[in-house]
């Protein structure tokens, strides 16, 4: 059998602590020190409050699909064509871009829960993506 | 300040397009552009002191410079203009006020891309853009590349939020094509299409078929802008600026399906004293199929939320309103960024446009944009100062 080819994403001072989550099979986001207000993908000031102190909170892993799409064509050899690209919205409020899995591509629809689960794609990289909700 | 009839498009040159080999790199399209447009503006090279150049993502590195080099221009103004798809309308408004400011004279924006390789000597066929397929940090771990992606989401959303329906984006794929039926310098200027071929087409990235996404284009556009004084002794009818503006709205898009639209067009159409009723002619960016619908809301065309029924009934002029996308854009003619819409309003406004000639066209737009149409630039021209 050939061998499983991967792409695996750097892991860049901004992504640590989201990847050190994911290692633990913890979904983090960023959070801001001085409002609370939630954030993802991580940036340097509050969208709310301008403060740039902030740390990362696991989150619950469980949302919706905000939106999505079926790619027909995979650019690169680590994806297998028809996949699900998503944005999810998270219970909390924040929004993510990952997979939707275990589910054929055409039964994903807006709107349905998902939650999410962990990928390990290397010692150093597992990557959150979703699956429907249990139950 | 307003710049408003203080500066003319005087020149326009379009090279062949498509997969068009006559030049390896975007650097060669861009020079015959430019030779393109001082011939039609009946100038020559040594008549350039401003230089905005735009390539696609062909070419890495400073092009602008390269150009000059190459063409020996000696220049007042000489800048690489980035701002994605967006980047005609910024180039355009930089030179108006470049010129109207006395900071330059005769300034040509160019844009130039040339991501299709010829098919290798007794081998197989060129490439088919992969250029585009690049990948977009984090987002690419989840097999995120290029920018399709990001407007079926949008799609998506619309489809979701609206009941938004495959046949009404097909709407506007045909009556581009329909379009550019007409134009002999579009790519699909002789395959007709219907829903039927619209339907059957391959999915891209669902909910988007082959024909909702844009073409992919070798080939370059120039367009040379001058005072609207000089422009009148030039050979072609001047194409007056009479409104530029730009809006950057901080996304994501997909949050409220909000766009930069209706900021970059208050001020445009501030400046050149116009209501979206004045506007005889529009040229929209259409990367996709959606991208159109989403500007018709934008410009307020229609209600949000509305523009499928509205395109499906309009169907882009053919069947309603005014003409949109006269060209076939860049779903049917070709794919030149922002200078689709841009050189295609200048060919309505000289009424250079044969058997897709508006009848009315006095007052032309066109929208350029970028990144989920968060990003936006428009040019309001026009044959009156």
């Amino acid at each position: 059998m050939a061998e499983e080819v991967k792409l695996i994403p750097q892991v860049t001072p901004e992504l640590k602590p989201f990847f050190d989550a994911a290692r633990h099979h913890q979904l983090a986001v960023q959070k801001c020190d001085n409002c609370g207000k939630l954030r993802f993908p991580p940036a340097p000031l509050c969208l709310a409050c301008d403060s740039p102190r902030s740390s990362w909170v696991a989150v619950s892993g469980r949302g919706t699909v905000f939106s999505f799409t079926v790619m027909h064509r995979a650019y690169h050899p680590a994806f297998k064509a028809p996949y699900t690209l998503a944005v999810i919205e998270l219970d909390e409020g924040v929004k993510i871009t990952s997979n939707v899995v275990g589910i054929e591509p055409s039964r994903v629809k807006c709107g349905m829960a998902v939650e999410v689960m962990f990928d390990r794609l290397s010692d150093e990289v597992t990557l959150p993506r979703f699956r429907p909700a249990a139950g | 300040m307003s710049l408003k009839g203080k500066t003319a498009i005087a020149g326009l040159g379009i090279t062949r397009m498509g997969k068009n080999y006559d030049h390896s790199s975007a650097l060669g399209f861009a020079a015959e552009a430019i030779s393109l447009a001082l011939e039609d503006a009946g100038l020559k090279r040594s008549d350039l002191d401003g230089l905005l150049v735009t390539t696609g993502v062909s070419y890495q590195g400073l092009a602008s410079f390269a150009l000059q080099d190459s063409l020996r221009l000696t220049t007042r103004l000489l800048a690489d203009v980035n701002a994605g798809g967006s980047s005609a309308g910024t180039a355009l408004a930089m030179a108006a006020e470049a010129i109207a400011t006395g900071t330059a004279n005769v300034v040509a924006c160019v844009f130039a891309d040339a991501p299709l390789k010829p098919p290798a000597p007794g081998g197989k066929g060129g490439s088919a853009g992969d250029a585009y397929g690049v990948p977009r940090g984090l987002d690419s771990a989840y097999g995120a590349f290029g920018a399709n992606w990001v407007y079926a989401l949008l799609a998506q959303r619309h489809m979701y939020l609206y009941g938004t329906t495959q046949d009404q984006l097909g709407a506007i794929a045909i009556a581009e094509r329909q379009w550019a039926n007409r134009n002999p310098m579009a790519q699909f200027y002789k395959e007709p299409l219907t829903l039927e071929e619209y339907h059957a087409s391959r999915w891209i990235t669902e909910p988007l078929h082959l024909y909702d996404c844009c073409l992919v284009s070798n080939g370059g556009v120039c367009v040379i802008v001058t005072s609207a004084e000089r422009a009148r002794d030039l050979r072609k009818p001047p194409v007056y600026i009479l409104g530029v503006g730009q809006g950057h709205h901080p996304g994501p898009t997909l949050d409220n399906l909000d766009t930069g639209i209706p900021i970059a067009k208050e001020t445009a159409f501030r400046m050149a004293g116009i209501e979206l009723k004045d506007v005889q002619v529009a040229e929209l960016y259409d990367c996709y199929t959606i991208t159109v619908l989403l500007s018709l809301e934008g410009y307020g065309f229609c209600k949000k939320g509305e523009g499928g029924p509205y395109a499906a009934a309009t169907r882009l002029g053919h069947g309603g309103g005014i003409p949109i996308n006269t060209g076939g854009g860049e779903l049917s003619s070709y794919y030149m960024w922002g200078m689709t819409p841009v050189s295609e309003a200048i060919i309505q406004a000289r009424g250079e446009g044969g058997e897709r000639q508006s009848p009315k066209h006095d007052v032309v737009l066109a929208s350029c944009q970028t990144r989920n149409l968060s990003t936006h630039s428009v040019v309001v021209m026009g044959t009156n100062p």
